[in-house]
């Protein structure tokens, strides 16, 4: 199996607290793969291990190994905002900037000079509009506030944001659980049709969204990995006896 | 502890589905008790109880397109639901197999008496077994008895064969005794399609318990 | 039990009572001493306000004259007050929000917040000693000097709050796309944060030109339309303490409609401030 992100032995401190043990896992590319587990279980902290943005925390610290495309991203001088190029992320609440709609999809076009000239620039913000399922709804008014589009199209201009850098790797932070079930829906269809591009790391607290756009799902408890399977063996006959509590609800 | 709705729920789905098997069970014993016996009115009743048979078949498939809609089982639960939704039509066409048996026996019944046969009551006897079987060993989820009662149906197989050779001799012998004997040999069918069903019910039960479809894998 | 329960209920309703009106009279006392000045000022500043008096420079007593001088002296000092203070001020607060989680920002927040706290008729003294003394006079650089180091610290805190508002997913948002972190804070937090900067800034200039002390030392006060800044320079305050403070009617009359521009003024700018205030996002 070729894998486009290979985890070894990671662990990972907030100060002296330990927030991920051992923790090994390979993410094949151009598949989907989401992470459940309870509030706390570590799952969104592992999903910043691996864009490295945890680094914005100063207490933060890592032992073990990332390997992309065979290169570990916590080797010393790993460029860290290249790394971010590449591993695109979407986050929770959904982000935008204070800007137009244009200009949120224009801006990491513009900071890593991608574009040739304005005309490149406006095909290319279409385009991730596009592959974002967002341009139907927003081409008459890419010079209006970002700030007036509903939760899901700001959540969706999000996605088209990431895509714009042409990222190889797109980690998605819960990204539909302040939605409603229509925008999240097409959150859900528009993570499955990307599936075709890009490899997708999806956070969720909801299994059913796991189960419906997960090609692999790994279970998260206590920071540690209880679990990484096929997601249709994961819903119907998982391995661990605290996967199947987990995902049958009997907890506690 | 606190139970889920869905514990309650998938326990009023096992005891409706035991309830079934229950049922089932009695109308194939009461069918062979009408022939064996030639108990016309017993046979009548099987008839008139399979009606019971179809609603109770009908009240489950409602309760586990709820279960699926409303409570999203998964798992282990999603497994049982599952299995339970695929054995009820099961048991309901073993049901119907039991009516036919009856119907049959109504006819039997006022044909002369055969000369004594052997090997058709100890076939009917091993469906029967069968039976109970699998459907015990659903109830405590026991796949290795399953298996077993699969490898059972080879000996149905077989019994139906040696029925055949010998209610065909029979009518060679006496040819008054075709129509009688015509008939059983529909029984005969009829109870060797049972045994197909019920080796159905135990692979069900082997994927509710192991997660392994064990169909089609000879 | 009911009979108990009425008592405390009655008990209970008095005191709130009481309390709620000791409020509302503290509320309009204070109003009504506002209202007082502000009426007091208007009305005995109103009569001595015209266009000469705004126009023209101070003449000996009897002879009318205004205060034409000092409205642009303290024009130009607050100008060159915003001019230093303001980049200086934000960039600082730019500092402390996005860097300064250390013992530096630490040291320099708890300066800042001192700096606020000392009366400003030091920060006279001080740059009196720095650039008046070595100067050998004061002058309207001084002046604005002063002013502006009192800007500074107010600029810098109100700054660092208003940065630490933007929220951080805003700046994961950014780091995410690959930027580097100055550029999330050029164009990222600033944008986002610019209209409360920019109400902080207001606020900063309507309490130096509001300030005297500072300037008695630092620009004096002047008879001339001034535009060197290296000369003494009139200003509104300094000018109102003077005529205040001296000894013929007249004068006191024209300290009243100073004051009434000066209150005006303030009041504009505060008003400005709303306005900035409610246009945020």
């Amino acid at each position: 199996m070729e894998s486009k992100i290979s985890v070894k032995n990671l662990d990972f401190f907030y100060g002296s607290n330990q927030a991920l043990y051992d923790i090994s896992l390979d993410i094949p590319e151009r598949e989907v793969i989401a992470f459940i587990g309870p509030s706390g279980c570590g799952k969104s902290t592992f999903l910043r291990t691996l864009n490295r943005m945890n680094d914005t925390i100063a207490s933060a610290s890592v032992k073990g190994s990332v390997m992309m495309d065979g290169k570990n991203i916590y080797a010393s001088g790993t460029d860290v905002v290249a790394l971010r190029r590449r591993v695109g992320m979407v986050f929770q609440k959904s982000n935008p900037f204070p800007k137009s709609i244009f200009e949120n999809v224009a801006y990491g076009i513009r900071i890593n000079g991608i574009h040739s000239n304005k005309a490149d620039l406006e095909e290319r913000v279409e385009r991730a509009l596009k592959n974002a399922a967002l341009w139907e709804e927003v081409k008459d008014r890419l010079n209006s506030s970002a700030f007036g589009l509903s939760g899901g199209q700001q959540q969706r201009l999000c996605i088209a944001r990431a895509l714009a850098v042409q990222p190889e790797v797109i980690l998605m932070d819960e990204p539909a659980s302040a939605l409603d079930p229509i925008a999240t829906q097409k959150i859900e269809e528009l993570v499955v049709e990307l599936k075709r591009d890009y490899t997708i790391v999806i956070v969720t607290h909801n299994m059913q969204q796991a189960a419906r756009v997960s090609d692999r799902t790994a279970f998260f408890m206590l920071g540690k990995l209880v679990e990484f399977n096929p997601t249709q063996k994961m819903f119907t006959n998982p391995d661990e006896k605290l996967t199947e509590d987990y995902i049958t609800g009997r907890f506690g | 502890m606190e139970r889920r709705i869905l514990d309650q729920k998938l326990d009023l789905l096992r005891d409706k589905i035991l309830l079934l098997g229950g049922a089932t069970e009695a109308a194939l014993n009461r069918a062979m008790q009408s022939l064996v016996e030639r108990d016309s009115p017993l046979a009548q009743k099987v008839l008139d109880e399979d009606e019971i048979i179809d609603q109770m078949e009908l009240e489950i498939d409602r309760m586990s397109i709820e279960i699926l809609a409303l409570q999203q089982p998964a798992a282990h639960d999603l497994r049982f639901v599952i299995s339970v939704a695929k054995i009820t039509p099961i048991l309901e066409r073993i049901a119907d197999h039991a009516s036919n048996i009856a119907r049959a026996a109504l006819i039997i019944n006022t044909e002369p008496q055969l000369k004594n046969y052997i090997e058709f009551p100890m076939m009917a006897q091993t469906a029967a077994e069968m039976l109970r079987t699998a459907l015990d060993a659903f109830t405590s989820e026991d796949s290795r008895t399953s298996r077993e009662v699969i490898e059972r149906d080879r000996e149905i197989d077989a019994a139906y064969k040696r029925v055949f050779n010998e209610l065909l001799e029979m009518m060679i012998e006496d040819p008054s005794a075709t129509t009688g004997a015509a008939h059983l040999l529909f029984v005969a069918k009829h109870l060797e399609r049972i045994g197909d069903y019920v080796t159905d019910i135990c692979e069900l039960n082997v994927y509710l318990t192991e997660a392994a479809f064990i169909k089609h894998s000879k | 039990m009911s009979e108990t329960a009425t008592t405390f209920e009655r008990k209970r309703r008095g005191i709130n009572l009481l309390m709620t009106s000791l409020t509302a009279v503290c509320a309009v006392f204070t109003i009504a001493v506002l209202v007082a000045i502000l009426g007091y000022i208007g009305v005995r500043g109103i009569s001595s306000l015209s266009i000469e008096f705004l126009t023209d420079t101070p003449k000996p007593v009897g002879e009318g004259g205004g205060i034409g001088n000092s409205i642009l002296g303290s024009a130009i000092m607050t100008l060159l007050a915003a001019f230093i203070g303001l980049p200086v001020g934000i960039a600082a607060g730019v500092y402390l929000a996005e860097f300064g989680k250390n013992w530096f920002g630490n040291t320099v927040r708890f300066v800042a917040d001192t700096l606020i706290g000392v009366p400003s008729i030091i920060i006279g003294i001080f740059v009196y000693t720095l650039v008046v003394l070595p100067m050998g006079r004061q002058s309207g650089f001084a002046g604005g000097l002063a002013l502006a180091i009192i800007m500074i610290p107010i600029v810098a805190r109100t700054t660092e709050e208003m940065i630490g508002l933007v929220p951080h997913s805003m700046r994961e948002g950014a780091l995410a796309l690959g930027a580097p972190q100055w550029r999330v804070t050029w164009n990222i937090v600033l944008p986002a944060a610019a209209s409360g900067i920019a109400t902080g800034a207001m606020l900063a200039i309507a309490r130096v030109t509001g300030e005297t002390a500072p300037l008695l030392f630092t620009a004096l006060n002047s008879r001339f339309y001034n535009y060197y800044l290296d000369q003494p320079m009139s200003s509104l305050t300094v000018q109102i303490f003077n005529y205040a403070t001296g000894p013929f009617e007249v004068e006191h009359a024209m300290a009243w409609a100073a004051t009434l521009l000066l209150v005006t003024l303030i009041l504009v700018i505060n008003i400005l401030v709303r306005f900035f205030t409610r246009k945020r996002f």
